[in-house]
């Protein structure tokens, strides 16, 4: 893309690709230690001295308060080494803010499974059967368990919202004078993030210095959390974290098992392991909010917005923060003069709700992206012609210019990937033997952020390179992007560049969170090679832009030195420091894409099936493009289980998922998923940060399970507002077959 | 007891309540069979039992004095890696790599189940012995995927399980 002045200039040795290393399908650095079980993750620290097994004791009522808690018979129980019972000493739920420590222990409980008690034995069998012979009598009150019930007395204006409400114009007017609009109530149920790998601990302390291997996406949070908990210095707390288990959002912040592994360990002078079981993982760890969002398009004749407004509720737990900004990916889609995105809140005692893959944009795309295909099909002109009509020049909320923005590329080249001609512009046409066919699409948005952080790259002497950040990989690929950013910048083959992650004792980066993790610490590292490069530079006589850099060599003139030569038996070791910059400012920035869908519908049953699926992305630079493939097809998936499975639910006498665990919380399996086809349109972004890339492990999911949906209406003509599209759903509206 | 693992023979005296995933993970040392939910649902801790897979959080451990078991580790090495292992890092069949062993260890019984020809619930007929991805689709879904690299992986078994049928034909024609 076209260079401007204040754009970073680290990329050109990015642009110019002479290692061929940089937006390769390199196979995954980590991966022969994932496929041989030889990655380990936290619950499978090892240590010289056999470990204490906790197991957590939580609350079996909703909403209410402890009376009295009888532990002697747990105390008393065979392997049992300690318990820890309606004590100050415990914690009384996460965090996943910008909290200085967990909140501490109370007898008043919020929510169901909040913890009461901790048990210590030698086994985990030990500490599971003592933990059942714990006695806890309670004064049961009544709990808001059902946000639904509770709209009437939802607060318009809630404080710190991610996203403030917005209006601009006159909706209400544009909507009375509309020639056609879509006035409709779309719902999301409670997600769950439920990464594979259950939220586990390894806590030990040598004299007064702490050591946790957790299972984190952020570091530097994490420390000062444990720290602040355990009321020491955080430069006493070391957090580990090299291979994670999934996170989607869930492993944003501290879970009780870390804080509690912490405590008991300093109570014990043990090494102490606590795993969440599964259907504690549900209550202990967050939950996404439901949602309940009221859109409202208005268009001219000739199918051209005049009004925009999608209006949510969604629902916390008093004291925490985070509101699901439902308009994220609303805000910038489409243009139109008169625009409202608010949300309102509930108070709830139920988990608490926080950031769950693609915040906002996950569940908000359901209500944006079917209201459109709604008014299509009023207007009678197709959904991607709408779309088209109603592309913004600039940022339809601030007036910038976006950084780049290839949407229209995306579905161009999705409708002619996908055969989309061939679908049939009325619904329950297309049959094939007991199946209704449809097809369905729509479009995917991602704001794009840098985030600070810090990376150190360090030239050895035999001019081989090792990157070192507290940077995580949670799937998303980190370990092998950084390898082939350093491998890229300094002239490098993969395997001469190692990359050491996930310990806090290093350099604070991004942490792995809203898509911004590749980006940032992407550019901290390619500042840190800048600067060796500049240093290589000087060695060799030259300008640093006369210089290149390939598989180890210097090249300047007529002149090859290897690097081993130019360092003289000296390493060269550089910090760098990737920041959002003032140029970010000046720009709207975002990634961009478009789903393409195929279902089949049972005529009789309800029952759907995806056939096939497609997305075309604009990303920024792909960075791997294996990896970042795999990063799209994670998020269709999820918008496939968004779409057809995915609820949980809360028993509303009780306050308690009735459906915790992955027998009854359905996300995807095998047989769920066809093959996926990804194409990637992006080019560079210069704005977005030094190594051009833009968000992508969140952009997948967005607006995905709308496609499904969107299929399914063009399928078999029912129009299902209420996620997720289950076949009762459907059964009753399916046409006579 | 006597347990042999990987080939290895160890002997422990596990609690009766101990699963055999517990006794890999906490008695052994065996850590790369992975527990995602200890209740059957996920599939991440699948191992083979004489050569049949099975949910190790399923079953007790004292169950399987003499059983010959084998985990990811007894499959391959990260500098040999098993046909199986070596396709899935080529296919990216895994992200975060926590159902991972799991897949693999399924799709190794999976396949022997497939040669034996047992039908599953989408084979047409009991002697349509054609590996389908169809076929492979609905034999893996005990395997769950939070990261959702399902096509990934249907892509590495299928090479594999594609490789496995030509040396299978070469074979029977050189015996021919
Ligand atoms: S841990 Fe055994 S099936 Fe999930
Ligand atoms: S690779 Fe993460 S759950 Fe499968």
């Amino acid at each position: 893309m076209t260079k401007r002045p204040d754009q970073p200039a680290a990329t050109a040795r990015l642009d110019a690709s002479v290692q061929g290393l940089i937006g390769t399908a390199l196979d995954r650095i980590d991966g022969p230690a994932k496929v041989t079980g030889t990655a380990r993750y936290a619950f499978e620290h090892q240590g010289d001295a056999p470990p204490l097994y906790g197991h957590i004791v939580g609350a079996t009522i909703g909403c209410g308060r402890v009376e009295q808690v009888d532990a002697a018979a747990a105390r008393a129980a065979p392997g049992v080494a300690l318990v820890i019972a309606d004590d100050p000493r415990l914690v009384s739920d996460s965090a996943s803010g910008s909290e200085d420590a967990l909140p501490a222990y109370t007898r008043e409980i919020g929510y169901f499974g909040q913890p009461v008690a901790l048990v210590l034995a030698d086994t985990p069998e030990a500490a599971r059967a003592a933990a059942a012979l714990i006695r806890i009598d309670y004064t049961i009150a009544d709990g808001r368990f059902d946000p639904p019930a509770l709209h009437d007395a939802a607060d318009p204006d809630p404080p710190r919202p991610l996203i403030p409400n917005r209006s601009i114009g006159d909706v209400d007017a544009a909507m009375a004078g509309a020639a056609f609009t879509v006035d409709a109530v779309y719902t999301t149920p409670h997600h769950m993030p439920a990464a594979m790998e259950p939220h586990a601990t390894t806590a030990w302390w040598e004299g007064d210095r702490l050591t946790v291997h957790t299972s984190a996406q952020g570091l530097s949070g994490t420390q000062r959390m444990i720290a602040g908990s355990m009321g020491v210095p955080r430069e006493q707390v070391r957090i580990l974290s090299p291979f994670v288990g999934g996170g989607f959002g869930g492993k944003t912040g501290v879970v009780v098992e870390a804080v509690l592994a912490a405590m008991a360990a300093r109570e014990t002078g043990r090494r102490v392991k606590i795993a969440l079981l599964r259907r504690q993982v549900a209550h202990l760890v967050h939950r996404r909010s439901e949602t309940h969002q009221h859109v409202r398009l208005a268009a001219d004749a000739e199918g051209r917005l005049t009004a925009i407004a999608q209006e949510s509720i969604v629902s916390q737990k008093p004291g925490r923060g985070f509101i699901e900004p439902v308009a994220f990916g609303s805000l910038s889609l489409y243009a139109a003069p008169a625009r409202r995105f608010t949300q309102a809140l509930v108070h709830v005692d139920l988990p608490a709700a926080s950031a769950v893959r693609a915040p906002g944009e996950a569940v908000g795309s359901f209500g944006l992206e079917i209201a459109i295909d709604e008014l299509a099909e009023k207007l009678g002109i197709d959904p991607i012609e709408l779309r088209r009509r109603n592309e913004p020049e600039n940022d339809p909320m601030s007036g910038k210019p976006f950084s780049s923005r290839q949407l229209l590329a995306c579905y161009e080249e999705g409708a002619r990937r996908f055969g989309w001609e061939r679908r049939s512009p009325v619904p329950a046409i297309r049959r094939d033997g007991r199946w209704w066919i449809g097809h369905g699409m729509a479009a995917a948005f991602r704001g794009n952020f840098t985030v600070e952080s810090r990376a150190r790259v360090t030239l050895a002497p035999d001019g081989r390179a090792t990157v070192e950040t507290d940077m995580t990989d949670i799937g998303t690929g980190t370990y092998t992007i950084l390898a082939q950013v350093a491998g890229e910048m300094l002239g490098l083959p993969a395997r001469d560049v190692a990359v050491v992650l996930g310990d806090s004792a290093l350099p604070v980066s991004a942490g792995s969170g809203g898509s911004f993790g590749a980006g940032s610490s992407g550019s901290a590292v390619a500042l840190a090679c800048q600067t060796i490069v500049e240093r290589l530079a000087e060695r060799m006589g030259v300008e640093p832009d006369a210089m290149t850099l390939k598989d180890g060599h210097a090249i300047a003139g007529n002149r090859r030195v290897p690097l081993a030569d130019l360092l003289g038996g000296e390493a060269l070791s550089v910090e760098g420091h990737a920041t959002p910059g003032a140029h970010t400012r000046s720009v709207a920035q975002a990634s961009y894409g478009a789903h393409f869908c195929e279902v089949a519908v049972d005529a009789v049953t309800g029952e759907v099936r995806v056939r096939r699926m497609l997305g075309v992305f604009d990303c920024g630079r792909v960075l791997n493009l294996k990896t970042t493939r795999s990063q799209m097809i994670g998020g269709m998936i999820w918008g496939i289980g968004y779409a057809l499975g995915e609820e949980g639910v809360i028993d509303a006498r009780t306050g308690q998922f009735v459906n915790p665990d992955f027998g009854e919380y359905h996300i995807p399996v095998h047989a769920d998923v066809p093959h996926l086809d990804v194409h990637f349109v992006g080019e560079a972004d210069g704005w977005a940060n030094e190594v051009g890339a833009k968000a992508a492990g969140e952009l997948g999911i967005a607006g995905a399970g709308a496609a499904v949906a969107n299929a399914i209406y063009n399928a078999c003509g029912v129009r299902v507002r209420d996620m997720p599209i289950t076949l009762d759903k459907l059964i009753a509206g399916l046409p006579e077959a | 007891m006597h347990f042999t693992i990987n080939g290895q023979s160890f002997d422990v005296e596990p609690d009766i309540r101990t699963s055999l995933l517990d006794l890999l993970r906490e008695h052994v040392g065996l850590t790369g069979t992975k527990k995602g939910c200890d209740h059957g649902q996920c599939g991440a801790c699948t191992v083979l039992v004489n050569g049949r897979r099975i949910n190790s959080c399923l079953t007790l451990a004292v169950m399987h004095q003499d059983d010959e078991v084998t985990t990811i580790e007894g499959l391959g090495t990260p500098d040999d890696l098993h046909p199986l292992q070596a396709a899935f890092v080529r296919h990216d069949g895994f992200q975060c790599g926590y159902c991972t062993p799991g897949q693999i260890c399924s799709a190794v019984g999976m396949l022997d189940e497939a040669a034996k020809g047992w039908p599953s619930h989408v084979s047409e007929s009991l002697d349509d012995g054609a590996l389908t991805d169809e076929e492979i689709r609905e034999r893996m879904s005990g395997n769950l995927c939070r990261c959702s690299a399902y096509p990934n992986i249907v892509d590495a078994i299928r090479e594999v399980a594609d490789g496995a049928r030509d040396e299978r034909r070469v074979g029977e024609e050189a015996a021919a």
